[in-house]
Order: structure tokens, then sequence, then C-alpha cells
């Protein structure tokens, strides 16, 4: 059984690919001006005609699109096809204010489930793998997303969706799935149920996770696998484009292939908005080549990635690979000109035995000098009645964080539930400098 | 039995901390015999003998708190010069390191009470009751 879902494409000579992308960018968007006016107006501005894009070197000249224009079009004014033609209609979360509406026609439908079945044989299925898709089902894109690429795929799929964790242990012992899809940490809750239940996660017949919609590290990575005895892939996709099936994980984990003959990724400096080098960090941005609906141009993800156009060593695809989402151009804090992400703090408080991974960064500046502190909740597994061995494991913090960063930081040990949880997204950064 | 748990709470060095504390074990009609923090310029450990642990380990926990029940030891000391002395040098002669220790709040008698953590307890207490110092049973500090 091949370990491709459409070989021709996945592993296509990088120079057709280059020309597919480019005659379809210059379809994309002589479609976009012509039938967003918010496009139109865009391009006109800044005195671009669509004539002069004539390849995928000349994206260069084609403007931005962000996550704000987006809100301010709210709900349907980036449409590009009139109502009659949408088949379904997706929202985001909206942390501030008005949600993000997405919207497909019938054909987005069938590119949403090629794409999801892409990266579903990507991470290691097999045509017949039961699909236990643990993912939320309704207006976040998650649940359906993975569902479609199921049905494309020929993956039996049991929509049990996010929540009853006692009932999915079940499922997953009766009807014995080889794939599970849900975020990362939701796979732990599950885990941990299945554990109060007498039930060793192990022994259950999961043998790949395909993980994503949160942040997560390798450390967490690692802590899952060990907990499963499954391969833990990671899958990046944003409701913006299409949902999940952007990218996708080979079970070789060194980077996410993204599909890109259908989603075109650069990745630049976010202040300057320039191409940076391959391989170092910077935005993802990404423009919808094939997208009916609502086509983006140089879609503004906030995500830190890198980029590795060369062919997989592991499963020989040759669409390029993003790297693990290294954070958020948003929350992203720059301390001492070193670049700090909150997910990196997070792989070291993982890592660490007994220390949850509730935290805050605190930033402010003593006198002249800027000072991150990490503030971390205490826990009774990590307490004791001896200072010194509470105060050795805030070394212990300090040390690890330090090596990481290759910054001094100060550790602030707090009491439990004191820091602010939020449904989702949580917020991880106070900046006291910018007040 | 004599070892007597002590409860130690994991509090923030901030105002009205502590306060949060003895709040949770008054409404709970919890007696304090005894009490120590040692601080930090963050945080701060409250240890604590109460007339009911158990009672008070549970109230602090549902109230959100950071609780550890730990094993020490309530020694009996001559209330005159030299008396911390003589159980000091007992101790040292035997090679047994105290971890921390702190007076009671209320006098028995005419003899002082020490709390005191090792980290040997089992060697300590045996060296100890060898050596005539009084360790006095938990159920009776309770019940002080």
């Amino acid at each position: 059984m091949s370990i491709y879902y459409q070989k021709e494409i996945e592993t296509m000579d990088p120079e057709a690919l280059r020309d597919l992308q480019s005659k379809r960018l210059v379809e994309l968007v002589k479609y976009v001006y012509s039938r967003q006016y918010f496009y139109q107006k865009k391009f006109d501005e800044i005195g671009i005609k669509p004539s002069e894009i004539k390849s995928v070197d000349d994206i260069k000249k084609l403007p931005f699109t962000t996550k704000d224009d987006l809100r301010e079009n709210y709900p349907f004014k980036l449409l590009a096809v009139p109502l009659s033609e949408v088949a379904e209609i997706h929202a985001s979360s909206g942390t501030t204010g008005k949600p993000t509406v997405v919207a497909y026609t019938n054909n987005d439908l069938k590119l949403w489930g090629e794409v999801m079945a892409r990266a579903i044989v990507c991470a290691g299925g097999k045509k017949g793998d039961i699909v236990h898709n643990g993912y939320g089902y309704g207006l976040f894109t998650g649940g359906l997303g993975v569902h479609y690429g199921s049905l494309t795929g020929g993956f039996p799929v049991v929509p049990v969706s996010s929540g009853g964790t006692k009932r999915q242990i079940m499922l997953i012992q009766d009807f014995k799935p080889r794939i599970l899809t849900c975020t990362p940490s939701y796979s732990l809750a599950m885990a941990e149920e299945a554990m109060e239940m007498g039930i060793d996660p192990k022994e259950l017949s999961l043998e790949i996770g395909i993980f994503g919609a949160e942040p997560w590290s390798e450390s967490m990575r690692k802590e899952i696998e060990k907990t499963w005895g499954l391969k833990a892939l990671d899958i990046y996709g944003l409701s913006e484009i299409i949902g999940p099936g952007v990218a996708q994980e080979c079970p070789g984990q060194e980077g996410l292939h993204i599909f890109a003959d259908h989603f075109y990724p650069e990745v630049i400096d976010p202040k300057t908005g320039e191409h940076i080098k391959e391989g170092e960090d910077g935005e993802l941005v990404i423009t919808t080549l094939t997208k009916e609906a609502l086509p983006l141009i140089r879609y503004r993800t906030r995500d830190i990635v890198s980029i590795n156009y060369n062919t997989c060593p592991h499963c020989g695809r040759t669409l390029p690979r993003i790297s693990k989402v290294k954070g958020r151009t948003d929350d992203m804090i720059i301390v001492r000109g070193v670049n700090v992400f909150p997910s990196q703090i997070e792989g070291v408080l993982l890592s660490i035995e007994g220390v949850e991974p509730h935290y805050v960064l605190e930033v402010e500046r003593v006198g002249s000098l800027d000072q991150l502190t990490v503030v971390v909740e205490v826990n009774e597994s990590i307490f004791s009645d001896e200072i010194k061995e509470i105060e050795r494991l805030e070394t212990k913090i300090k040390k690890e964080i330090e090596s990481v960063l290759n910054l001094r930081v100060n550790v602030r040990l707090v009491e439990p539930k004191t820091i602010e949880r939020s449904m989702g997204k949580a917020k991880r950064v106070i900046d006291k400098r910018i007040n | 039995m004599n070892n007597l748990i002590q409860l130690s709470v994991f509090i923030e060095n901030r105002k009205g901390k502590l306060r949060g504390v003895t709040n949770v074990l008054a409404s709970a009609g919890i007696d304090i015999r005894a009490l120590s923090i040692a601080e930090t310029q963050d945080f701060g450990v409250l240890r604590l003998i109460v007339n009911n642990p158990d009672l008070a380990y549970d109230k602090l926990r549902e109230n959100g708190l950071v609780v550890k029940k730990t094993n020490v030891l309530a020694v009996e000391v001559d209330d005159r010069p030299g008396g911390l002395d003589n159980v000091l040098k007992v101790l040292d002669e035997n090679n047994i390191n105290i971890e921390y220790m702190y007076a009671f709040v209320e006098k028995k008698s005419d003899k002082a009470l020490l709390v005191m953590r090792f980290d040997d307890m089992n060697k300590a207490l045996d060296i100890l009751t060898k050596n005539n110092i009084s360790v006095v049973e938990s159920k009776k500090i309770y019940e002080l």
C-alpha cells in the first residue's frame, strides 16, 4: 500500500510544482480582482494590476491579508461567490469582538476532503483504518475537517467529537481504531481517564495520533507517545485557509509537509514583511491557490515557523516542510534582544517532573534592563515543607529555561489557580514595558 | 504514637495571604498549637501544629491551598538554662541532623515544648528515647 495519497503531486519535481503554483496564482489574482471588491480596492490602492503577476516570483508585489481584514468584512463581505453557491459556513472563536467567518463551496469541501485525506495517509493511515475523531464538531473546523478527509480517503470515521471522555475510552476499547485525532492536551486527558478506569492506554489499539489545533512542544509529544504507545504527529491548519489539512508530519517527524499545490507558503520577517532565508524563523504567510468561496492572498497566519525545501529523507515527499509552530507573532516577546516564545518555556516546564504548565511570563524594565520572570503555579507534588527543597526546584526550572533561552530569568512560584485560565487560547505574556 | 502531624502551607509573600490561611482555620474552629513561618523573598512556608490536623488539611485544600502533611516530633525540654543545649548535645553526638525546629505557643507545665523535624525521624526518636529525653505523644499535643 502506498505511503502517498496523491503520489504524482506529493512527489512532484520542484520545478513542475513551481510551474503549477505560478499558473494557479495567475488565475487566482484575476479571480480575486474580479470577484472580491476588497482585493480590487487593495490592488488599486497600491497600483498593481492582475496582469503584472506572471509567476510566484511576483507574489511579493501583492498585499498581505490579515485577520483584521476578515473581521472588518464580517460576515460575508469577503465572499467571492454568491451565497447560493456556498455550501458550508464556519466561524472561529473571536477572542476580541466578532468571530472570523469562513465559507466553502462544494468544490472547496472536496478540496478539504482531499488535503485531509492526504494528511491522514501522510501520518501513516491505511485505507480501512478506523479514525477516532475527538476534535470538536461544529463551528470549529477541526471535527468536520478530519471527518471529510476520512470520508474522502476511505477511513471509517467515528464522529465522537470532544467530551464524554469515559465513553470515548469505551469506544476505543470496543471499536479498536488505529488512528486518534484530537488536540494534544485532550489526548492526555483521555489517557488519564483510561488509567483511572484501570485501563493502560498502551494496551489499546491506537498506533497513530494526529494532533493539532493548539501549540505543543517536543516534550509533550514524548509524554503522549510514552503514555499512549503511539506515534504522535502534528497537523497544521487554520480555518481562514481551510481548517486542518494545510500541512502534516510524516512518521519521520522532521517537519510538516505543506500541501503547497493548494496553499502557497512564504516565510517573512513579521516586522518588515520581507522574505527571510530558508531555515530561519519567521511568520508563515499563505496564499490559497485554488479556493473558490473565500480565497485569500498572502494571509498572515501569525504563526512562527521555519521552512525547508529539501526532499523529505523519510518519506520522499518533495513538498516543502514547515517546522512545528514555534510561537505566535502576537505573543512573541523580545527580552534583551532575545526572541522568547511561551512555547519554549512550556517545553521546559513539561520536562520537569511534577510541574504543570500553568505559567505566565512577566517582562518588566528594571532600571535600563529588561527582566523576564516566569511565574509558575505550585502544586502538591512539587511542594515541600522544606524551603531548600522548593528553592532547589526553582533553581532547576531557572537553569533549564536559561539554557534553552540563553537569557537570565527569574522564577516565581505562586499559589495554585492564581494564573488566569482561559477557554481556548491562554494569555501567556504580561509585558509591563508596554505601559 | 509519637509522630506528630505537621501541616505545611504554601503562601505567597504578599499582603493578606497569611490571613487567608488563619481565616480558614478559624471558620473551621481549629485551634493552632504551634506555628512557624519560613520565608523567602517571594513565598513562605507556614508550618502548623493544630488540634485536628485531618480536618484542617481538608479545609485548607478545599480552599485551594497547597498543603502537605509531615511527621515531626514534639520534644520536651527543661525550661531552665541549658535545657535545650542538653537535647542538642545528645543529637549532635549521635550525628542526627535537624532540618528545622520551632517552639510551642503554649506551655504544658514547667517544661518547654519544641517541634523538631529530622532527616531521619526513626533514628532521632530512638536516640532521644534512649537518652531519656521525653517525646510527647501526639494525642496529648492535639488535646493540649
